[in-house]
């Protein structure tokens, strides 16, 4: 009698820490889908404050039409672009276009001192912040999740009910060579 | 509080019901001081609620830390005065607050802002108010237990002598002094391991706010500033030193042996120790 008990209680035991294992990897497996979704909403929020930046310059430098056309162009391709290559690529051309953008309003101290613009800049900014954020919590998210399910026991628990290694989040788009600075 | 409480204790002489009251006062003052712990300290600083508008810039480096550590953003405040410093507090990280000097915004550049808003945020995100109630709560259950002990050897000792013969209380007598001199020496005990657990935790604010930034220099540079600069935050108090980045109180550095015993009571590690510590990073 006492050792059916006993039995039970280890059935019970086990039972319970099978579903916590699984719960916590169902968690963290919904935190890598948020985190990607997150940068998208950050990405939306540059895309959404750009045109804005741009009427702001054209009033004080309308004919440094080059550098705003750039600026539009890609955001454009940014919001059509398929697929996340093409977007990255996109990204890293509004970054480029909005660096060159604000070395050229330096020229301009009316455009400097228009609170508007700071302003924007200042957004510009926390969102550029929040863009790399988004993306370094991604990655710590796919972290965490790739280790718990290759780390015994829930290694046995994850290839039972198909969870799977998810991707980091990587620039390959020669953004780790050298910064040219060109004044 | 518990001390306080094991002295009133002492002078009413109640006994066992003492011990129960001291026990039920403490309890009770703790938890409300946890409930409302970030009321409390932002009231003691004259924090008053950062403008979205004007404190932009504050805003989104704490939205972006957020994001980074996956916390709920916490509400963000402004203490008017010319000292750099900045503070943390709330009971878990829904419940949060953080609050920074004018003199802060002034002085420090993007980077080192974010730095410091980092370290704030990681004593959100690692309940370092939670802890420092527990240290608080636990050393005074030490005290009680000591007192505890006083108490029956204090009655035992008393009836071994009442049936005669000086040779069983020495022992005991010895045991009662030597708890006596505890209870006396526990507030300064229970002071310098509250410190020392605060000075655990503003380390380990320092790395995790690295953590969350991914970027050491940001901090030492911040730190280096605060080294340098002398100026006092006004609207403090010792009460609530422990929370602030940087001990706002002015602190002589003489050398002594006095003052080697007064850095047992520092709430922060040594600005110094801090920056070596994130150099090796």
């Amino acid at each position: 009698m006492v050792a059916l008990l006993i039995l039970l209680g280890v059935v019970a035991v086990l039972a319970i820490v099978l579903v916590v294992m699984y719960n916590g990897l169902v968690r963290l497996r919904n935190r890598i889908e948020n985190a990607w979704a997150q940068i998208d909403v950050q990405l939306r929020r540059r895309y959404d404050l750009i045109p804005n930046l741009v009427e702001t310059v054209k009033g004080y430098a309308s004919h440094e039409r080059e550098t705003l056309e750039a600026v539009t162009t890609a955001r454009n391709m940014a919001m059509s672009a398929q697929g996340p290559a093409q977007q990255a690529q996109a990204e890293n051309m509004i970054s480029g276009a909005l660096k060159s953008l604000f070395a050229l309003s330096e020229a301009y101290p009316d455009l400097k001192a228009n609170a508007n613009f700071l302003n924007l800049q200042e957004e510009l900014s926390g969102t550029e912040g929040r863009i790399a954020y988004a993306r370094q919590f991604y990655n710590d998210t796919v972290y965490k999740y790739n280790t718990k399910i290759q780390q015994f026991p829930t290694v046995v628990l994850a290839n039972m009910f198909h969870f799977n290694q998810r991707e980091y989040f990587e620039t390959d788009d020669g953004s780790r060579g050298p910064v040219q600075v060109s004044f | 509080m518990v001390l306080v409480a094991l002295g009133f204790n002492q002078l009413i002489g109640w006994g066992p019901v003492g011990i129960v009251f001291a026990l039920a006062i403490a309890g009770v003052s703790s938890a409300v001081a946890y409930w409302k712990s970030d009321a409390v300290a932002l009231a003691m600083s004259r924090a008053r609620p950062a403008d979205p508008v004007e404190y932009a810039r504050l805003h989104n480096l704490v939205e972006g830390l957020c994001i980074a550590s996956g916390l709920p953003k916490p509400r963000v405040y402004i203490v008017a005065d010319d000292a750099p410093n900045a503070f943390a507090t709330g009971r878990n990280p829904r419940h949060a607050a953080i609050a920074v000097t004018t003199g802060l915004l002034d002085k420090m550049n993007r980077i080192e802002l974010e730095a410091v808003v980092a370290h704030e945020l990681s004593h959100i995100k690692n309940y370092d108010i939670l802890v420092s109630t527990l240290a608080v709560t636990m050393v005074g259950v030490v005290a009680i237990l000591s007192d505890i002990g006083i108490r029956a050897l204090w009655w035992g000792g008393g009836r071994r002598h009442n049936n005669g013969g000086d040779r069983g209380s020495s022992p005991a007598a010895f045991l009662a002094v030597a708890g006596f001199v505890l209870l006396i020496l526990s507030p300064f005990i229970a002071k310098a391991m509250q410190a020392a657990v605060s000075r655990r935790r503003e380390a380990l604010a320092d790395m995790s706010g690295i953590e969350m930034t991914r970027y050491p220099p940001g901090l030492i540079s911040a730190l280096e500033k605060l080294r340098d600069d002398h100026t006092v935050v006004a609207s403090s108090s010792r009460a609530t030193a422990h929370l602030w980045i940087e001990h706002p109180i002015a602190l002589d550095r003489d050398e002594g042996r006095l003052s080697r015993i007064n850095r047992l009571f520092d709430t922060h590690p040594p600005l110094e120790e801090r920056i070596a510590a994130l150099r090796e990073l």
